[in-house]
C-alpha cells in the first residue's frame, strides 16, 4: 500500500518501506553469490595458462591468416550438403509441426481429451534436445551421413516451429472465427478461412527464421558425422590445417549472411 | 406460416454461476419483419441473437426457425440450419487478409466441400451472386481489394453482402453501427432495412442508438437484465418506456442530440 498519509496529506511512493528493505536484501545476496562464485572459479583456474592466452590466441590467428583459397574447390560439395540439410530438415519440420500446432493451440484443438497434452509434450520434448545431440543419436542409429543431419534438424525444429505457430494461432482474432462458424462452415473450413489467413505472416516469418538458424546449426552437425561442412572443419582442425579452417569460417560467414538476407526479404514480403 | 418465421420460447442463458444473462425470453417474428433490439450494455442483446444461431449455447428454452427446432440440433444438422441464418457484426468480423471476393464467398462455405473451399473453386452461380451483391452494396470496384484496405463503412457493406450470400431466411445483426460515424451509421441502417425489404427478409437488429432504432424499425423490443420489458411499435417509445428499459434519465437531452446528429453532414 504505497499511499500513506503524512501530516494530513496523502503521499505516494512506488514501494512501501518494507519492500524497499527487501529489495536491498536481494541485491546484497546477488553480490555475495557473485563474489563467492568468483573465488570458486579462481581456485580452479591455472592462471599461467590464462596469462599466456593473448600470445596463444595471436599465434593461432597468425597461422590462420592466409586462408587456403585453393581449398574452396573441395568445399562446394559439403557446403551444398549443409544447405540441403538445413532446407530439407526445415521443410520436414514444417510438414509435421503445422498440424501439431493446430492440435496444441487452445482455440483449434480437437475436442478429444489428452490430445492437446500429447501435442504439447511432443513440442517440449523436441525443443529440449539440441540438434547436435539428436545428430549424435541418429548417427548411431542411421549411420553417418546427410540423412542423419536432415532428421536431426527436423526433430529440433518441430518444437520450435510448433510452439511459435501455436502461440500465433492462439493470438488470432476470434471475431472472424465466429463469423465463419455462423455461415455454417465446417470446423476444417473455419480453420482454413478464419485462422490460416491470420497466421500466414507469422508462419512465413517463423519458417524462414528457423531455416536461417538451421543453416548455422547444420554447419556444426558434421562434427558428429552427420554430414555437411562440419566434417571438413573437423578434419582440418585434426590435421592442424589452420589455413583451411579459416577458409571454412569465411565460407560459413558468407552463407549465413546470404541466408539472413534472404529470410529478411521473405519476412518483408509477407504482411 | 402463421406461427412466424422465428419463434423463441422461454429462452434462458446463464454464464457459469453468474446471474441470468437471459431470463425467460419469448418472442416471435413474422416474415419480412425487421425488429430492433434495444437495451443497456449487458442487458443480454448480444447473448440473445447468438443463442439463435447457437454461437452461444442456451441454458434452457426452445427456438424454431420455420419448422426446424434449432435447439434440438447438433453437428451437421446445426451447420445446415446456420446456413439459413445470416449474421452481421459490430466490428465487421471480416477476414482481414482475404480479398473482398473471398470474404463474400465465405458466406457459401456451408454449401461447398473442404477442397473446393481451399482451392477457391466456388460454383459459377456463387460467383455471379457475389458480383450481383457487390453492385447492390456499391462495392463493385473493390472486388480484388483486401478487406483491411477498406474503410469502416465499406467493410460493413462487405459484411452485409457476406451475410446475404447465404440467401438466408433470417438475418441477425449485432450492433451494426457501433463502430461507425453518424452519417455512415445511417447509410448502413438504410441499406440493411432496404435489402431486407426487397427480400422480405426478417431481421433482428441489436442497436444502442435509440433514434436509429426508432427511425428504421417499426417494431422494437426492449431488454433489461435479460428480460423483455417492452415489445411494441417504435412510435410508442416514450420517456416512460425508455426509463423502464434503461433506468432514470433526462430523455430530453437524448432528443436534443438526436436533432443535432440529424443535421450533421460531417463524417466520411
Amino acid at each position: 500500500m504505497p499511499v500513506v498519509t503524512r501530516q494530513g496529506q496523502p503521499a505516494w511512493r512506488l514501494r512501501t518501506p518494507r519492500t524497499v528493505l527487501l529489495a536491498w536484501l536481494v541485491w546484497f545476496l546477488i553480490v555475495a553469490v557473485l563474489v563467492w562464485s568468483w573465488q570458486f572459479v579462481s581456485e580452479r583456474t591455472i592462471w599461467a595458462f590464462v596469462a599466456d592466452a593473448p600470445r596463444q590466441g595471436g599465434d593461432l590467428m597468425a597461422r590462420m591468416v592466409p586462408p587456403d583459397w585453393a581449398y574452396t574447390a573441395m568445399l562446394w560439395q559439403p557446403l551444398w550438403d549443409t544447405i540441403n540439410i538445413a532446407t530439407l530438415g526445415t521443410l520436414l519440420a514444417i510438414v509435421i509441426a503445422t498440424p501439431l500446432a493446430f492440435v496444441a493451440a487452445r482455440n483449434t484443438t480437437p475436442a478429444l481429451p489428452g490430445l492437446r497434452a500429447l501435442a504439447l509434450l511432443i513440442i517440449v520434448a523436441s525443443r529440449s534436445i539440441n540438434a547436435l545431440i539428436w545428430a549424435l543419436l541418429l548417427v548411431m542409429i542411421l549411420g553417418p551421413g546427410v540423412l542423419s543431419g536432415i532428421i536431426a534438424i527436423a526433430l529440433r525444429s518441430i518444437g520450435f516451429i510448433g510452439k511459435l505457430l501455436y502461440e500465433a494461432i492462439e493470438e488470432s482474432d476470434a471475431k472472424p472465427v465466429e463469423a465463419i462458424i455462423a455461415t455454417g462452415a465446417s470446423p476444417a473450413q473455419m480453420r482454413l478461412y478464419a485462422i490460416v489467413p491470420q497466421v500466414m505472416p507469422a508462419f512465413a516469418g517463423i519458417s524462414v527464421y528457423r531455416w536461417d538458424i538451421n543453416i548455422r546449426e547444420a554447419t556444426i552437425l558434421g562434427l558428429v558425422g552427420a554430414g555437411g561442412i562440419g566434417l571438413e572443419l573437423m578434419a582440418s582442425v585434426n590435421v592442424l590445417a589452420w589455413g583451411r579452417v579459416s577458409m571454412i569460417f569465411l565460407l560459413i560467414l558468407a552463407t549465413v549472411l546470404a541466408s539472413e538476407w534472404l529470410s529478411a526479404r521473405v519476412r518483408a514480403a509477407v504482411t | 406460416m402463421s406461427l412466424g418465421v422465428l419463434r423463441i420460447e422461454a429462452l434462458s442463458k446463464r454464464y457459469g454461476r453468474d446471474a441470468l444473462a437471459l431470463d425467460d425470453v419469448s418472442l416471435s417474428l413474422d416474415g419480412g419483419e425487421v425488429i430492433a433490439l434495444i437495451g443497456p450494455s449487458g442487458a443480454g442483446k448480444s447473448t440473445l441473437i447468438r443463442c439463435i444461431n447457437r454461437l452461444v449455447e442456451p441454458s434452457s428454452g426452445r427456438i424454431w426457425l420455420g419448422d426446424t427446432e434449432l435447439t434440438a440440433l447438433d453437428g451437421r444438422g446445426l451447420r445446415q440450419v446456420r446456413r439459413r441464418i445470416g449474421m452481421i457484426f459490430q466490428e465487421f468480423a471480416l477476414v482481414e487478409r482475404l480479398t473482398v471476393m473471398e470474404n463474400l464467398l465465405s458466406g457459401r462455405l456451408g454449401y461447398v466441400g473442404f477442397w473446393r473451399a481451399a482451392l477457391r473453386r466456388f460454383p459459377q452461380a456463387d460467383i455471379e451472386r457475389a458480383f450481383d451483391l457487390l453492385e447492390q452494396v456499391e462495392l463493385g470496384a473493390m472486388v480484388d481489394r483486401r478487406a483491411d484496405a477498406l474503410s469502416g463503412g465499406q467493410r460493413q457493406r462487405v459484411g452485409i453482402a457476406r451475410a446475404l450470400m447465404q440467401t438466408p431466411d433470417l438475418l441477425l445483426v449485432d450492433e451494426p453501427t457501433a463502430s461507425l460515424d453518424p452519417r455512415t451509421s445511417r447509410q448502413i441502417m438504410r441499406l440493411i432495412t432496404r435489402l431486407c425489404g426487397e427480400r422480405n427478409l426478417p431481421a433482428i437488429i441489436n442497436i444502442h442508438d435509440v433514434p436509429l432504432a426508432r427511425r428504421y424499425c417499426r417494431r422494437v423490443i426492449g431488454l433489461r437484465q435479460g428480460r423483455i420489458v417492452y415489445d411494441g411499435p417504435a412510435d410508442d417509445l416514450d420517456d416512460r418506456v425508455l426509463t423502464n428499459i434503461y433506468g432514470e434519465e433526462d430523455w430530453d437531452t437524448q432528443a436534443a442530440t438526436e436533432t443535432e446528429t440529424e443535421t450533421d453532414e460531417g463524417g466520411v
